[in-house]
């Protein structure tokens, strides 16, 4: 049966039944059991925010605590998931990803390709993205372009606890490497979540709502932002459709140009900085495959070209806002 | 006080987990005539949109309700009472209403949901009322209880009603041990068993119907009667684009066109449908359940299963109701029962009890008596 459950609770979850369902499932990260000489019992920290907490009190010793070397643990998980296992490595934050970059985008999202098909690379690796809990430069950026960027891996950033489910049940089951990115601000959030397994497809974004005058692509956080700001331009008489992406590679394009073929205008929202985003992929994109629909430029939402910056004030004007999205669809609207 | 003769419009509360609905438009004007099963208005809530039948006869004297605003269940949306009630009084009215607290509201949605342990596994199912014979109301292939939720309530006011979810749907156990008529026969039992039921009204959609025939067959002291909707069993034609394509369906693009074949009113498949329907289709072990189920009770756009002499051998009294623009069953098949009572809904497609449910609800009353 369906029950509310958070994001946070829905990603146990997920990585709890496909332990269960297929041995070959391992957990791997920093801090995932408990620390370093823990007992891992029930109490025991689970993850630096919880998300892996009682897994192993149920698993056992196929969740791992690894030393502080992501280089070394990413390694090993690619390297596991090439001889038969399908390891789900936690990061903690994307952001540091810059130290196991090789065995990502060399090595890992290049198998299948360089050895003609016949490698697989079932890895699924998890870690926090996005700013607004100020964490500072180092551990707040939202990198998802950095990955879309790159051919051979996969790129998921759900925006709720349904999906968040499904989509690592999804990951997990699948043979690319995939990145699973967690926003950090989402994890309490709730939605009805089946309790049995199930699975929501890569390339298949989400219509969140319908509306007839402006669609608002966005993932992760910014869906949310951008259903405030629907909600209040609906009171304007504007009505806006919020396409969900969902994955960002792949990503769904069709959903998107279907959308802005019946809206004619078109807001793309992005936490990422803004050059080389998600942001102005759809742009493009669109721009492109349905040219003739556009009744106005396309706009782009994003954070800045900063890092994140650590003074509270500017980290919450840094965050793209629902006004930001109002105020972009309002430009969209001008005759 | 003439409060009397005012009659409240309120909103509709359409199945077990519906708190709140948008009104979408009026169908009708202030200080219309409306008599019994006129459309008054147009309601969508997150699963479905329809018009809303009027269950009183009288001037609608008031639109209390805007169109395109959200309103809780049972809120006060327009005012009906006859010309020689004062505006006055209809004001007063309107000033003194107050939404009722449903007392199982908050946590309502998700409690009014049961499950019964049975033989065959665990199975969802909600019931209603106290009074009266028991009536068990089950569904179509690839359907649950929800697909009763214009019914549910309106045959609960003269029966204990049970929906349940058959195995391998809703929110059932998934898996199905045996995926053959027999079989799910035999789940109904054990529901029937489980939920300590004797014996019961069969009200049966689609290959429900069929279900309700086949155990009316095989242990005729559990059925007091069978209402077969759009049933199948009837005969051997049955729409094989609508099954495979539930079945195949992967997407929202490849399932809302599979859907439109169950309505007259294509307008009644949105958004919400066919999300739900497609969750549903994710979960483990359901592809498997429809794909067995598929192949032993449709195999090749024929159904495999024949029981009207059965059903006519049995005495049970009988009633056959369908859609006449039926798109997955003919509604032809209804002349397959030499004694059933035979009633054939014009407007209305495979799913009549939803887009017919007043009237269909009606002919179940009288058919159970």
């Amino acid at each position: 049966m369906a029950r509310n459950l958070s994001m946070k609770d829905a990603i146990n979850e997920a990585l709890d039944q496909e332990m269960s369902r297929d041995p070959t499932v391992i957990v791997m990260g920093e801090d995932i059991v408990g620390g370093s000489g823990s007992p891992g019992e029930d109490d025991a920290w689970g993850g630096v925010l919880g998300v892996t907490k009682g897994l192993y009190a149920k698993h056992g010793d196929r969740l791992m605590d690894t030393p502080l070397s992501e280089s070394a643990y990413i390694g090993a998980a690619v390297g596991a998931s090439t001889c038969g296992l399908r390891p789900v490595a936690e990061l903690m934050f994307l952001d540091f990803m810059g130290v196991c970059f090789d065995q990502i985008f060399n090595q890992a999202a290049k198998f299948r390709y360089m050895f003609g098909g016949k490698a697989e690379t079932p890895v699924t690796i998890r870690a926090m993205v996005g700013a607004g809990f100020r964490a500072a430069a180092q551990h707040s950026q939202m990198l998802t372009p950095l990955f879309t960027h790159i051919p051979g891996l996969k790129v998921v950033c759900p925006s709720n606890a349904y999906d968040a489910k499904g989509l690592l049940i999804q990951s997990i089951r699948d043979n690319d490497p995939v990145i699973f990115c967690e926003h950090k601000a989402l994890y309490a959030s709730e939605t009805d979540v089946p309790e049995e397994s199930y699975t929501v497809p890569f390339g298949e974004a989400n219509i969140v709502r319908e509306g007839s005058d402006a669609t608002i692509v966005g993932y992760g956080l910014m869906v949310h932002r951008a259903s405030e700001a629907a909600e209040t331009l609906a009171g304007e008489g504007i009505q806006c459709e919020i396409v969900d992406l969902r994955t960002l590679s792949p990503i769904d394009t069709d959903s998107v140009v279907e959308s802005v073929e019946n809206t004619g205008r078109l807001v793309c929202v992005d936490e990422a900085n803004p050059r080389c985003s998600i942001a102005a992929d759809i742009a493009a994109t669109v721009s492109q495959q349905a040219f003739s629909s556009l009744k106005a430029a396309p706009q782009m939402v994003t954070a800045p070209h900063t890092p994140v910056p650590f003074s509270p004030a500017l980290e919450d004007l840094y965050i793209p806002s629902a006004e930001a999205i109002a105020d972009a669809v309002r430009k969209t609207m001008a005759p | 006080m003439s409060e009397a003769n005012i009659t409240p419009v309120l909103m509709p509360k359409w199945g077990l987990s519906m708190s709140e609905g948008v009104l979408v438009d009026w169908l009708v004007d202030e200080g219309a005539e409306i008599t019994v099963g006129d459309e008054i208005m147009e309601v969508e809530t997150d699963k479905i949109a329809s018009a809303v039948e009027a269950a009183d006869p009288g001037v609608l004297r008031r639109r209390v309700g805007d169109a395109g605003e959200t309103y809780p269940v049972r809120a006060l949306l327009g005012v009906l009472a006859p010309p020689d009630v004062s505006d006055d009084d209809i004001d007063a009215y309107i000033a003194a209403y107050e939404v009722p607290v449903d007392e199982d509201d908050d946590e309502g949605a998700a409690a009014a949901y049961e499950f019964a342990e049975t033989a065959v596994g665990r199975l969802r199912y909600a019931s209603r009322g106290d009074d009266g014979p028991a009536l068990v109301l089950i569904h179509g292939f690839g359907g649950d209880l929800d697909n009763w939720l214009f019914n549910i309530d309106a045959l609960a006011e003269r029966a204990r009603v049970y929906a349940f979810d058959l195995p391998g749907h809703g929110q059932s156990v998934k898996a199905i041990e045996d995926p053959s008529l027999a079989g799910l026969a035999s789940a109904l039992q054990a529901f029937l068993d489980t939920v300590e039921v004797d014996s019961a009204h069969l009200v049966g959609h689609s290959m429900g119907a069929a279900v309700a025939a086949r155990l009316a067959c095989d242990a005729p002291e559990r059925v007091q009667s069978l209402t077969l909707i759009g049933a199948a069993g009837l005969g051997p034609e049955i729409n094989a684009d609508y099954i495979d394509g539930f079945v195949g369906a992967e997407s929202r693009r490849e399932l809302k066109p599979v859907l439109f074949n169950l309505f007259a009113d294509s307008e009644l498949v949105n958004r919400s449908m066919v999300d739900d329907l497609l969750k549903y289709k994710r979960i483990d072990g359901v592809q498997e359940a429809l794909s067995s189920l598929a192949a032993e009770l449709f195999p090749g756009g024929t159904q495999s299963a024949q029981l009207a002499a059965d059903i006519d051998a049995s005495g049970l009294n009988t009633l056959v109701i369908w859609g006449s623009g039926d798109a997955v069953i003919p509604a032809a098949h209804a002349q397959a029962l030499g004694n059933a009572a035979i009633e054939i809904i014009d407007g209305a497609g495979h799913m009549v009890q939803m887009e017919k449910a007043s009237a269909v609800n009606a002919l179940i009353l009288e058919h159970i008596g």
